[in-house]
C-alpha cells in the first residue's frame, strides 16, 4: 500500500525536470468490473445454496481431531512417503536403465513405463490384492515362504499398487531430467577420472534435480490424493476412516467435507516444501537466490520501518 | 627426452564419417605442443582420443609408453574395463573450450570435488591445495563463488585450477579461450603460460598464434584428419611450406 502512495506522491512533489509529463485518463477496463461483478455473484449464490442445504457444520469441528482421523491422516502420510520413495528410487534405476546403452534393459524399462502408464492404478490395485486367487504361496526360495494372503497385508498391497505405478511416472520424469544435463559435465566428469555411478551420483543427478523437482512436487501432491482409493485393498487412510465415521455417526456428507479440508491442509503444506526444496536446488544456477516467504516479509517490514529516515535517498 | 604421448596412424570414424585418417605424432615430456587447423579438422576428437573420451578405430595410441584404452598380451589386444580406463584418467588433465565446470558446485568444491572422490584425498587436505591452486591462477577470494557468478575467462581458470588439482602428468587444452571475450584471453593465457614455464605436458589445440609461437615447442597443422606439416612453431608460422598451412595462417594470423 505505501509504495503505492509513494509512487503517486513522488512525481507531483517535485515535476520532472525534463518534458512535461503525460496526463491522459488512463483506459477504463469495464469489462474486468464486470467479470469481477459476475464471479462474486456466483461466488454467494454457492455459498447460500451450502448454507441453506441440510448440512449440520457443526459435525465437522466435532470429529476434526477424532483419533481416528487423526491416524487416519498419519497413514496417509506414511503411504504417500513411502509410495513416493518406491517411486522416485524405482524412477531414477528406470530412467537410468531407459537410457542405458544395452539394448536388453532399456527394453525392459520400456516395457515396465508402457505397462504400468498403460492400466489404470484403481485395476492394479485390486489385481495385488487378488493375487491370492492365482497365487496360494509367496516362497522366495530359502529366505521367505509364507501363505500369499498373509504376506500380502494392506499396507504392502497398497505400497506395491501405489509405488510401482509412480516409479512409471517417475522414470518419465527422471529421464527428462537427465537429459537435461549437458554432456559437457558427464564428460569433465569422467576426463577427471570420476566412474560412471559417481558422475551420475554427485554431477549428474544433482543437476537433473532442478527439472525434476517440480514435477515431483506436482506427483507428491497427486499421490496424497490418490491414496484415497486404497480402501479398496482394506488399507484405512484418512479417506477411509472419515467414511466410517460418517457411516455411523450420520454425517456422511460433513465427513466428506471433513476429509476434504484435511486434503487442502496436507497438499498445502506440501506446496509450501517443494518452493523450498526448489529453492535448494536452483543453487549455483542463478546468480543469486530467490528469498523465501520469511526473508521477503522480513525486508518489507525493513523498508517499511526505514523509510522515514531513508527519505529520498533509496 | 621421453615420449609423452605417441600416435601412429591413428584412425577414427563416426559412422561413415572419416575424422581423423591416420595420425602419426609424438608429444614429449615436458614440451608444449601446439595443434592448429580449420574447424572440422578433428583436433577435438584426437585430444578425445588422448584420454579414451572417444574410441579409435585403428593405429595405435600411447601417453607415457602405455596403450591408450587398451592392453597388450602377445599379439592381442584387450579392451579395458571402465574402471582402469577411469585410472588412467586421472593423470590426464583436460580443459574444455565452454569450460564445464559443475554449476551446482562453488569453484572450491569444483576444484575438490575429484581429489576426493576419485584419490580419496581428505577435504582439509584438498581444499588446502584447492586454496594454493586458486591463488596460483588469480582467484584466491573467488573460492565461495559459484560458476554463474564468474567471468569467462574466470571460470576458465577455475577449470584448469580443477584439472591440476588431479597433480596430472599431461594437459589437454581444447581452444580454450575460443568462449572468451578478448579482453579476457589473456588471463587464461598468462596462466597457461605460467604452467608452461613449470614444465608441464601441454597439448594445446589453440587459434593464437602469438601464445603458439611464443610459449610452443613444437607445433602441427592438422587438416582433413591428417597432420599436413609439423615442426617449431616458428618455422612453421613464418616459413610453412605447404599450400594449406599457408592458405589457413593467412586467414586467421
Ligand atoms: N560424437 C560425434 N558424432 C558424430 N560426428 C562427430 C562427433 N564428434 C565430432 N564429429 C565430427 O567430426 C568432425 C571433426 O570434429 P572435431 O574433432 O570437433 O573438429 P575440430 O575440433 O577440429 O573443429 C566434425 O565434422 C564433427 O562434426
Ligand atoms: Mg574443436
Amino acid at each position: 500500500m505505501t509504495v503505492d502512495i509513494d509512487k503517486t506522491a513522488g512525481p507531483e512533489d517535485t515535476p520532472p525536470a525534463g518534458p512535461e509529463a503525460i496526463r491522459a485518463i488512463p483506459v477504463r477496463h469495464y469489462g474486468r468490473y464486470f467479470s469481477a461483478a459476475v464471479a462474486i455473484a456466483i461466488l454467494v449464490a454457492i455459498i447460500y445454496a451450502f448454507a441453506q442445504g441440510k448440512i449440520n457444520w457443526g459435525a465437522i469441528p466435532d470429529y476434526f481431531f477424532d483419533d481416528r482421523i487423526v491416524k487416519g491422516v498419519g497413514q496417509t502420510l506414511l503411504l504417500t512417503v513411502l509410495s513416493m520413495l518406491i517411486g522416485i528410487v524405482g524412477g531414477i534405476l528406470l530412467a537410468v536403465m531407459r537410457l542405458s546403452k544395452n539394448p536388453v534393459t532399456s527394453s525392459i524399462a520400456w516395457f515396465y513405463i508402457w505397462f504400468f502408464r498403460g492400466t489404470p492404478v484403481l485395476v492394479q490395485l485390486v489385481v495385488w490384492f487378488n493375487l491370492g486367487l492365482v497365487f496360494e504361496y509367496i516362497n522366495l526360495g530359502p529366505i521367505y515362504k509364507d501363505y500369499w494372503s498373509s504376506f500380502m497385508t494392506p499396507l504392502l498391497t497398497a505400497l506395491l499398487g501405489l509405488g510401482l505405478n509412480e516409479a512409471a511416472y517417475m522414470a518419465e520424469i527422471c529421464r527428462a531430467g537427465l537429459l537435461s544435463v549437458d554432456e559437457g559435465q558427464t564428460e569433465a566428469s569422467h576426463a577427471l577420472g570420476m566412474s560412471h555411478s559417481k558422475t551420475l551420483r554427485r554431477i549428474v543427478i544433482p543437476q537433473a534435480m532442478r527439472v525434476i523437482v517440480p514435477p515431483t512436487g506436482n506427483e507428491v501432491i497427486n499421490m496424497l490424493k490418490t491414496t484415497s482409493l486404497v480402501s479398496v485393498v482394506q488399507f484405512y487412510e484418512l479417506f477411509r476412516y472419515a467414511q466410517d465415521i460418517g457411516q455411523t455417526s450420520g454425517a456422511p456428507v460433513e465427513m466428506y467435507f471433513l476429509a476434504a479440508a484435511w486434503y487442502l491442509i496436507l497438499t498445502s503444506i506440501l506446496s509450501v516444501g517443494q518452493y523450498y526444496i526448489e529453492r535448494y536446488y536452483a543453487r549455483g544456477s542463478s546468480r543469486t537466490l530467490p528469498d523465501t516467504p520469511l526473508q521477503k516479509i522480513k525486508a518489507n517490514m525493513l523498508s517499511l520501518s526505514n523509510r522515514p529516515a531513508a527519505g529520498g535517498g533509496a | 627426452m621421453t615420449a609423452m604421448v605417441k600416435a601412429e596412424g591413428v584412425h577414427k570414424s563416426f559412422g561413415p564419417l572419416q575424422v581423423l585418417q591416420g595420425i602419426d605424432l609424438e608429444v614429449k615430456s615436458g614440451e608444449v605442443f601446439c595443434l592448429i587447423g580449420p574447424s572440422g579438422s578433428g583436433k577435438s576428437t584426437f585430444l578425445r582420443c588422448i584420454n579414451h573420451l572417444e574410441k579409435i578405430n585403428a593405429g595405435r595410441l600411447y601417453v607415457d609408453g602405455e596403450l591408450v584404452g587398451y592392453r597388450q598380451k602377445g599379439d592381442k589386444l584387450y579392451e579395458l574395463k571402465d574402471s582402469e580406463v577411469a585410472v588412467k584418467r586421472r593423470d590426464i588433465g583436460m580443459v574444455f573450450q565452454r569450460f564445464n565446470l559443475f554449476p551446482h558446485m562453488t569453484a572450491l568444491e569444483n576444484i575438490i570435488e575429484a581429489p576426493v572422490q576419485v584419490k580419496g584425498v581428505s577435504k582439509a587436505q584438498a581444499r588446502e591445495r584447492a586454496g594454493q591452486l586458486l591463488e596460483r591462477v588469480g582467484l584466491a577470494d573467488k573460492a565461495r563463488s559459484y560458476p554463474s557468478q564468474l567471468s569467462g575467462g574466470q571460470q576458465q581458470r577455475v577449470a584448469i585450477a580443477r584439472a591440476l588439482a588431479m597433480e596430472p602428468k599431461l594437459m589437454l587444452f581444447d581452444e580454450p579461450t575460443s568462449a572468451l571475450d578478448p579482453e579476457l584471453v589473456g588471463d587464461v593465457l598468462d596462466v597457461m603460460r605460467d604452467l608452461a614455464e613449470s614444465g608441464m605436458t601441454m597439448i594445446v589445440v589453440t587459434h593464437e598464434m602469438g601464445f603458439a609461437r611464443e610459449v610452443g615447442d613444437s607445433l602441427v597443422f592438422m587438416d582433413g584428419g591428417v597432420v599436413v606439416e609439423s615442426g617449431h612453431p616458428r618455422d612453421v608460422l613464418t616459413n610453412p611450406q605447404h599450400e594449406r598451412t599457408r592458405s589457413f595462417l593467412s586467414k586467421v594470423l
